[in-house]
């Protein structure tokens, strides 16, 4: 499959914005949708709605097959053990906010500490703040070093007895660089602590097994993976989500309601309270299956590491330019870095009208902002049906956008 | 120059670049040319609110005209700024209160910017015009 071949199932790429090719470079944002996940998302809402899991019509069984046929693709995508390990939810950050709620219910008291790092997605800092705040516990903070990388070596110092549970990205969404997970479970494990993993940039880019890594949670949203928006992912070890209490009540999610009491429904419905997204979380499965297809290919792979090599080589050596993340052995095409004498967000409107889409800004990771000393950063985030002559346009266009400003 | 012949004048500049990146180096020229605005007087309060970049205004009201001055991190934000200092600034209160900056929208200024900066803008005119409606 050539990366043409790849583009061709994307119809927005060949979209212009201001009379000149969209270069897309916002992924980590959003990837764009494929025509097969926007074929299955339609033909869903137009053939086959009904709702799931209730009535006993031709219609529902027919989008109960899909939903659940979902949950099963999702099963074998991530290698989990069971189909009850796979929550649905609205996105990653759902994922999370269920996981700190239900989890912090059953575990978390007074006096208890969580731990995340410093260069944390918001959605993986506030529920846990809130969850903190609600059950006095205490939030603590691993940093990273100077290149970016998780400063995995004080990460067994700052386990105590009191730890419950570790909070870590797969991949930093600002720093681009792949966290060595299967180290931080081994640490954690062998402190009896578990772990969440927010993989919502980490699913994107790497295979991710959970049983060889080991995780105990691991989250991500579709709409990065190419699926429908408000679709997302909750695998837990089944032992949790038992232990765990729902985190909203109602719809399917229970087995009997009584005013005198309810009982729920067992894993996965006990976390799918109300109307499950059955249009868009069969969208999964064709979005899996183009993933693994071009992570498959050796002509999508080659080009995907000429973009690394080339955008790269050119961000780090350029003395205008101050790129973050940068340990070039963890590094995907995801980067984030400021410009000398240049605010991030003129960059960023002077790109726009060369048709070139980056984000500019804090990018949800306001303590890692601090951290590094920066009110904002400009980040090009790349997919693979991005080329390598997108790349090379990129880059000499931020070179014009510099010489504009500085 | 009166109010309505400084506003044409922004007009017929602007009607002549036909390219956006043209309008932004223009824009770009005008930021960088903004007189130098005290660090000190960077404070909370002068913080126009809404835009995504930081932006201070000042004005003091001398002989019954009000005159503004101006500062932002980001240069294109700046080059509003002073582009709306430009027109505004020296004028009296009673005036900058009736007019509509219709001008604004002539130039396509606010239609070409992007929806955070576009809400820049707007927060910066309603700051100008609550200036003058308080007649300070």
């Amino acid at each position: 499959m050539s990366v043409s071949e790849i583009r061709n199932q994307f119809p927005i790429l060949s979209h212009t914005v201001y009379g000149k090719p969209l270069v897309y470079l916002d992924n980590a944002a959003t990837a764009q949708r494929p025509q097969a996940v926007v074929d299955l998302w339609q033909k869903l809402a137009l053939e086959e709605n009904a709702n799931i899991h209730r009535a006993v019509h031709h219609l529902a069984a027919q989008a109960t097959d899909a939903y659940e046929g979902a949950r099963d693709a999702v099963k074998e995508f991530l290698n989990a053990d069971s189909r009850e390990e796979i929550v649905f939810t609205s996105g990653a950050t759902a994922s999370m906010n269920l996981v700190a709620f239900s989890f912090g219910e059953a575990f978390i008291h007074e006096g208890d500490e969580v731990i995340v790092s410093v260069a944390e997605h918001h959605s993986n800092i506030v529920p846990w703040q809130m969850l903190c705040e609600r059950k006095k516990a205490v939030l603590k903070v691993l940093d990273i070093r100077e290149n970016g990388v998780l400063a995995v070596e004080s990460l067994e110092k700052l386990i105590s007895r009191r730890t419950k549970i570790v909070a870590i990205s797969h991949i930093s969404n600002v720093l681009g660089l792949v966290n060595p997970v299967q180290e931080i479970v081994r640490i954690c494990h062998k402190n009896g602590v578990p772990v969440l993993i927010d993989g919502s940039q980490g699913v994107v880019h790497e295979s991710v097994d959970v049983q060889a890594l080991d995780c105990d949670f691991y989250a991500f949203s579709g709409h990065k993976l190419y699926a429908a928006t408000g679709t997302g992912v909750l695998y837990g070890k089944k032992k949790w989500l038992d232990a765990m209490p729902p985190y909203m009540g109602g719809g399917e999610m229970i087995a009997t309601v009584r005013f005198s009491g309810t009982t729920y429904a067992p894993l996965p419905e006990k976390f799918e309270a109300g109307t499950q997204n059955f249009n868009g979380a069969p969208t999964l499965v064709p979005a899996m299956e183009l993933v693994k297809s071009m992570r498959a290919d050796a002509e999508a792979q080659k080009e995907q590491e000429a973009i690394l090599d080339y955008v790269y080589k050119h961000l780090a050596e350029d003395e205008r330019i101050v790129l973050y993340g940068t340990d070039r052995a963890a590094k995907i095409p995801l980067f984030s870095f400021a410009v000398k004498g240049a605010h991030h967000e003129d960059l960023a409107l002077i790109l726009d009208k060369m048709g070139i889409a980056v984000r500019s800004g804090q990018m949800c990771a306001e303590p890692l902002m601090d951290r590094l000393g920066v009110t904002g950063l400009l980040r090009a985030s790349f997919a693979p049906y991005n080329t390598l002559q997108e790349a090379e346009y990129f880059i000499k266009s931020l070179d014009k956008a510099i010489n504009m400003l500085v | 120059m009166t109010l309505e012949e400084k506003k044409q004048q922004i007009i017929e500049e602007f009607s002549l670049y036909d390219e956006w990146l043209d309008k932004y180096e223009y824009l770009i020229e005008l930021g960088k040319a903004l007189e130098p605005f005290p660090e000190e007087k960077k404070t909370e309060e002068r913080l126009i609110k809404g835009c995504q970049s930081r932006v201070w205004l000042d004005h003091e009201l001398k002989d019954g005209r009000l005159f503004f001055s101006a500062d932002s991190d980001a240069i294109i934000t700046k080059g509003i700024i002073s582009l709306l200092i430009s027109v505004y600034s020296g004028r009296t209160p009673q005036e900058i209160a009736a007019d509509d900056f219709g001008f604004v929208a002539e130039i396509g200024l606010k239609e070409n910017l992007s929806p955070t900066r576009a809400n820049g803008l707007v927060s910066m005119i309603n700051t100008i015009k609550s200036v003058a409606e308080n007649g300070r």
